[in-house]
C-alpha cells in the first residue's frame, strides 16, 4: 500500500481536492470519493469507454488513468455535460433518437461524442463510426447512437432539429 | 365523436399504444443519475472479492486464511467450512441441479468460487485475495462433450456419483445430467426409410457469452436490529430471487426485500443465482454490516451464465420436390460442471422443440443428451428464449442443407414448406400450438425489398468469374420465436408458475402509479407499459409512473426473460387497465346519472351514448372515486392482475443477408443485413427497432466472432475484452428493418414478444450467407464463428487462397 497524496483537479468546473494512493485510479475517485457515478465500469482491459471522461480536452478511459496524474488537471463528466439547467445538444439527440436502452455505455458515449464533435464538428457516418470506436455498447447496435451524434451535429451548427415530441406512426392504427 | 382534429389531439397527448413515444428512462441516464447496484453506498458498507481456482478439475487439499485475515482491512475471509454450518456451500439451480457456493473438496471449472474476502474497500480485498492459499491436487480435466460419457471419462461430480435419477429421470454415466426427447420416434424412423431423399448435418453452436456492459454484483444488508434483509442486486427475476433467498436463509420473505434497480443490460445473464450473491449475504448476515461485491469483466465472462454449446445432429426426410416428411435430432448439450440451466422446471432442453420452424413437417423426433464437463454452468442466456436460438439454427441449416441437395432455391424451399394463414392454431408434431402467423407475404416482401432475383443472377456471375477475389453469399432465414413462457400447467420457475402481473393505481389528480411483476434491463418497459395503460384506460402516459424490481413494492412476477415481459406482464397491463376502466365506467355513469350500459368508454373520456357532450373525463372520474361513488362500489380506483397465459406467443420473422468473403484472407464484409419482424400489435415502434439493433448486432458477433474455447487442461481461452469479440460501431453492419402486423389471438391486445427474436434469427442468417459463398463448391455447413482465420481455412481447404 503506498502513501497518501492528495491531488487537487477541476471536475466540471469545481475545484476538488482527494486524498488517494498512488495505485487508485480515476475512475474510482470519480465514483467512490467525488461521487459521479455517472461514468461506468464496463471491463479492466480499456476496451469498452463506459468510463471516459474529458480530462484537459481529450476523451481518457479513466479506468486507465491514475488518479494522482490528475493533480492540476480539467475533467469533464456526463455530471457537467448540461450547462445552465438545459441539456446539451447530444443529450437531447440520444433521447431524440432512442440513442440509449439500459444507459450503461451512455456517459461514456455522451463524453466521447462532447470531444468528436469539437475536433470534427460535421462528421460522416463513417468518422461517427470510427471515432466512436473505443466506446461498446451492447444494446443499441450503434445505429441509433450514430443518428443521435449526427443529430446534435446538426444542432451545434445552428440547424433545424426535431424537437423532441411523441411521433403518432402510421402504424398506430395497427393498434386500435 | 366529435370532429377528427380533436380526436387526433386527445390521442396524441395519451402517447399510447402504437406511438413511438420517447423513453422516460433516458433523462436520468443521459445525465448520470440512474442507479445500478455499484452506486449505491450504505453506511460500513464493506466490499467482496472472490479467490478463484487457476484449475479445471482439482481436489482442494487445504486453504489458509491467515495471512489474509491478518492483512489490515480485512474483516472476513468465508470458505466452505464456513457455510457448511449453514448448509449454504451448495445451493439448488433453477435445473433442479446443486451448484457449490464456494469449493469443498474440489474445483470443477477454471475460476470457480473458493473463497471469499471481505475488506474495507475493493483494493484492500483484492490484496487480500492474492494473500489466501490453497493447495491443489490436480485431476484429469474432461473437456469435450463427446468423451463425457465414455467409461473412463473423469468422474466430474463426486457429490452424485451414485445417483441414478436426477431432476430430469435416469441418469446412465456420473457425466450424464439427463436425456429429454420429443415426439414420436417409430413413425419418424419410419418417414426417414422411405422418403426420396434424406439429408444429414452435423453443426456445433459454440460457447458463447451474453456479456453486458455491466457485470454482474450486489450489496447485501443485513439489518441485526430489524431482522430484515436487503439486497440491490444485478436481478432479472428479484422476487424469485426472495424466495429462493427466503428458502435458502429461513428468513421469512416479508423480511426479505430484493431491490433490481437500474440494470446495465441482463441479456440472460442475470437470471439466476450466483455464487456471490450468496457470499454477499452470508458475509453480511455475519458480520451485521453492507457487503457489496462486484465481479470484473473476466471473472463475468468465465463464471456466469454461459450461452449455448449445443452440438446438433440433424435430419430432414423430404420427397423429391422438396416437401419436408420428418425432422430428426440429436444433441449433446454440454452444460459445464453444474447444471444451472436457466428454464422452466419441466423443460431441461427449454423450448428446443420448437425446431420444426416454419414448415408444416408432419413428424419430428428430438432427443436432447445433457453432459457435465469441467467448464462453467448456464447454457439458457444471451437472447436465447429458452434454446429457441438452438432450434431456429438447427431447422433453418437443415433447410438450406436440403435445398442444396435437391437444387432448388433456398427461398423457393421455404414457400413450399410453410405452414399457411390458415392453418393457425398450428399444432406440430412435437406439441406446440403456433397461435398466428403469415410467413409467406413476410419472405416475399423481404425478397422484394432486396432484389433476390437480381442478387442471385449477381451470385452466378460471380461464380462463373474463377478470377473473383470476393465471394458472395446470401442467406436467408425464416423463423418462428416461441416466447411469453408461460402457462402454469407447463411452465413453472422452481414451482412458481410463470404468470406475470401488475398492479395500477389511479391517484385522486388522475395520474397514476403501476408496478410489474418483471423488471427492465433497458427494454424501455418504463415506457411503453405506461403506454398500454393510456390506451387500456384512458390516462396519459405522461400522467403514469411505472415501477419495477422492488419486492417490497411491486407485484410478485417471474421476471424479464424469454421475451415473456410483453406477453405476460403486457397482459396482465392491459387486463389490470381494463378493471380500472369498468370500474370508472361505472362511476362515470353514476355521475352523469345514467345507466352503465349507456355510457362507453372514448380515449380518455366516458361518454353517453348518442350524447357526445355529456361526458366525463378519466381524470373527473379519478377525483370522483375518492369522493362520490355509487352505492354499493369500493372508494378508490386501482386495480390488480396476476395473468397466467392461456399459451405461448409465435413472433416470426424473414431476414436476408448478403455477405462478401475475401478468398485469400477470409475477411468478410457484410453488405446487406434486412431483418423483417412480425410480433403482432406494436407497442412502441422506435423501441421495437432499438431491440432489433441491439439484437442483430448481437447475432452479428455470435456468428463472426464470438467464443470461449478451451485448452486441454481446461483453461478457459479468451474471456476478456482482448478477444472476447465485442464489434464496436466500426464493424457493426447498417441495419434495415420492416414489419408486418399479425396479432396474437389469445393476447389482450395482440402483441407477441420480439426482442429475441433478431438473436434467434440473424444468427442462422449469417451462417446461411457464408456458407452460401461456398456452396457451388459444394461446401453445406461452416461452423461458428465465422472469423476470419477459420474462413480463411475453408478457403484454403477448397484451394482457393492460392493466386490463380
Amino acid at each position: 500500500m503506498g502513501k497518501k497524496t492528495m491531488v487537487s483537479f477541476a471536475l466540471n468546473g469545481s475545484e476538488v481536492d482527494v486524498v488517494v494512493e498512488p495505485r487508485e485510479l480515476l475512475i474510482h475517485t470519480l465514483r467512490e470519493k467525488c461521487l459521479h457515478t455517472g461514468p461506468h465500469i464496463g471491463c479492466e482491459t480499456s476496451h469498452c469507454g463506459a468510463c471516459t471522461v474529458d480530462f484537459n480536452g481529450m476523451s481518457v478511459k479513466s479506468c486507465t488513468l491514475l488518479t494522482v496524474q490528475a493533480e492540476g488537471a480539467d475533467v469533464k463528466t456526463v455530471e457537467g455535460l448540461a450547462q445552465g439547467g438545459e441539456l446539451h445538444a447530444l443529450q437531447e439527440g440520444f433521447m431524440q433518437e432512442h440513442g440509449l436502452q439500459c444507459g450503461f455505455c451512455t456517459p461514456g458515449m455522451l463524453m466521447r461524442a462532447y470531444r468528436l464533435l469539437q475536433e470534427n464538428p460535421d462528421p460522416t457516418e463513417a468518422e461517427i463510426r470510427y471515432w466512436m470506436a473505443g466506446n461498446l455498447c451492447r444494446c443499441t447496435g450503434y445505429q441509433n447512437i450514430v443518428k443521435a451524434v449526427q443529430y446534435a451535429a446538426r444542432k451545434l451548427r445552428g440547424a433545424a432539429v426535431e424537437s423532441s415530441h411523441p411521433l403518432l406512426e402510421a402504424d398506430a392504427a395497427h393498434a386500435h | 365523436m366529435g370532429n377528427l382534429d380533436t380526436n387526433l389531439d386527445r390521442l396524441a397527448a395519451l402517447e399510447g399504444m402504437g406511438c413511438s413515444r420517447k423513453r422516460r428512462e433516458d433523462p436520468r441516464f443521459i445525465q448520470g443519475k440512474g442507479t445500478y447496484v455499484d452506486d449505491i453506498r450504505m453506511p460500513g458498507m464493506l466490499f467482496g472479492v472472490m479467490v478463484r481456482s487457476p484449475y479445471a478439475h482439482a481436489r482442494v487439499k487445504r486453504i489458509d486464511k491467515s495471512r489474509a485475515l491478518a492483512h489490515p482491512g480485512v474483516h472476513a475471509v468465508l470458505t466452505a467450512d464456513d457455510l457448511k454450518p449453514l448448509k449454504l456451500h451448495w445451493m439448488p439451480t433453477l435445473a433442479g441441479d446443486v451448484q457449490a457456493v464456494l469449493a469443498d473438496e474440489k474445483v470443477c471449472f477454471q475460476n470457480q468460487e473458493v473463497a471469499f474476502v471481505v475488506a474495507d474497500d475493493r483494493y484492500v480485498a483484492a490484496d487480500a485475495a492474492e494473500l489466501v492459499e490453497v493447495e491443489y491436487e490436480e485431476l484429469p480435466v474432461l473437456i469435450d462433450p463427446f468423451a463425457a460419457l465414455a467409461a473412463d471419462a473423469p468422474v466430474i461430480r463426486e457429490d452424485i456419483r451414485d445417483k441414478e435419477t436426477g431432476a430430469h429421470g435416469a441418469r446412465r454415466h456420473p457425466n450424464h445430467i439427463f436425456t429429454w426427447t420429443m415426439g414420436d420416434k417409430d413413425k419418424t424412423d419410419r418417414m426417414f426409410e422411405s422418403a426420396d431423399v434424406t439429408v444429414r448435418q452435423d453443426m456445433s453452436y459454440p460457447r458463447v457469452h451474453p456479456c453486458p456492459l455491466e457485470t454482474c454484483g450486489c450489496v447485501a444488508s443485513f439489518d441485526k436490529v430489524r431482522g430484515d434483509l436487503t439486497v440491490y442486486i444485478t436481478s432479472q427475476a428479484p422476487h424469485v430471487v426472495r424466495t429462493v433467498v427466503g428458502l435458502l436463509s429461513s428468513i421469512p420473505e416479508s423480511k426479505i426485500r430484493i431491490i433490481s434497480p437500474d440494470i446495465g443490460g441482463g441479456f440472460g445473464n442475470k437470471v439466476g443465482v450466483y455464487p456471490g450473491y450468496v457470499t454477499s449475504i452470508v458475509a453480511s448476515i455475519v458480520l451485521g454490516r453492507p457487503v457489496k461485491w462486484i465481479e470484473s469483466r473476466n471473472e463475468n465472462l468465465s463464471t456466469t451464465a454461459f450461452a449455448r454449446d449445443y452440438h446438433m445432429t440433424g435430419e430432414l426426410a423430404a420427397d423429391k420436390d422438396g416437401r419436408i416428411k420428418a425432422l430428426r435430432v440429436n444433441v449433446v448439450a454440454d452444460h459445464g460442471a453444474f447444471d444451472a440451466c436457466a428454464d422452466p422446471t419441466k423443460w431441461p432442453a427449454g423450448m428446443f422443440h420448437v425446431c420444426t420452424g416454419s414448415y408444416a413437417i408432419p413428424n419430428a423426433f428430438v432427443s436432447v443428451d445433457g453432459v457435465y464437463t469441467n467448464k462453467f454452468p448456464g447454457g439458457v442466456a444471451y437472447r436465447c428464449s429458452f434454446r429457441v436460438t438452438e432450434a431456429v439454427y438447427l431447422i433453418e441449416r437443415m433447410v438450406d442443407v436440403l435445398a442444396q441437395k435437391l437444387g432448388i432455391d433456398k427461398a423457393e424451399i421455404r414457400l413450399r414448406n410453410f405452414i399457411h394463414k390458415e392453418q393457425f392454431p398450428y399444432t406440430t408434431p412435437l406439441g406446440l400450438e403456433y397461435d398466428s402467423g403469415d410467413y409467406e407475404p413476410a419472405l416475399r416482401k423481404v425478397l422484394a425489398a432486396v432484389g433476390y432475383d437480381a442478387l442471385r443472377a449477381e451470385q452466378a456471375q460471380r461464380r462463373a468469374d474463377p478470377e473473383a477475389e470476393w465471394l458472395m453469399g446470401i442467406g436467408v432465414v425464416n423463423f418462428t420465436e416461441i416466447v411469453g413462457a408461460g402457462p402454469s400447467k407447463m411452465c413453472d420457475i422452481l414451482g412458481v408458475g410463470m404468470f406475470d402481473s401488475c398492479e395500477i393505481r389511479v391517484h385522486p389528480d388522475g395520474s397514476a402509479i403501476a408496478r410489474m411483476g418483471t423488471i427492465t434491463q433497458g427494454q424501455g418497459h418504463q415506457t411503453t407499459y405506461a403506454q398500454i395503460i393510456a390506451s387500456e384506460a384512458g390516462i396519459p402516459a405522461s400522467q403514469i409512473t411505472v415501477e419495477e424490481g422492488d419486492t417490497s413494492t411491486a407485484p410478485y412476477g417471474l421476471g424479464t426473460y424469454g421475451s415473456r415481459s410483453t406477453p405476460v406482464a403486457g397482459a396482465a397491463v392491459a387486463r389490470a387497465s381494463r378493471k380500472i376502466r369498468e370500474k370508472a365506467r361505472k362511476i362515470a355513469a353514476h355521475l352523469l346519472e345514467a345507466s352503465p350500459d349507456d355510457v362507453e368508454f372514448d380515449l380518455d373520456r366516458f361518454v353517453l351514448k348518442g350524447a357526445p357532450d355529456q361526458f366525463k373525463s378519466v381524470k373527473e372520474v379519478a377525483w370522483a372515486a375518492y369522493n362520490n361513488v355509487p352505492e354499493g362500489l369500493e372508494m378508490g380506483l386501482e386495480a390488480v392482475d396476476y395473468y397466467d397465459p392461456p399459451n405461448f406467443t409465435f413472433p416470426f420473422g424473414a431476414y436476408v443477408c448478403v455477405l462478401d468473403v475475401n478468398r485469400y484472407t477470409g475477411e468478410i464484409r457484410v453488405r446487406r443485413f434486412y431483418a423483417l419482424d412480425d410480433c403482432g400489435t406494436r407497442i412502441n415502434p422506435m423501441i421495437i427497432e432499438g431491440q432489433i439493433h441491439g439484437g442483430l448486432t448481437e447475432g452479428f458477433a455470435v456468428a463472426l466472432g464470438q467464443e470461449l474455447p478451451y485448452d486441454e487442461s481446461g483453461n478457459l481461452l479468451g474471456a476478456t475484452l482482448l478477444d472476447y469479440f465485442v464489434p464496436t460501431a466500426v464493424e457493426t453492419p447498417h441495419w434495415e428493418t420492416d414489419f408486418t402486423v399479425t396479432p396474437s389471438p389469445h393476447h389482450p391486445i395482440g402483441a407477441k414478444g420480439v426482442a429475441e427474436s433478431p438473436h434467434v434469427g440473424s444468427i442462422p442468417c449469417f451462417t446461411s450467407a457464408v456458407v452460401d459463398a461456398f456452396a457451388h463448391l459444394g461446401v453445406t455447413h461452416m461452423n461458428m464463428p465465422h472469423n476470419a482465420y477459420r474462413v480463411w481455412q475453408q478457403c484454403r481447404a477448397l484451394g482457393l487462397t492460392r493466386p490463380a
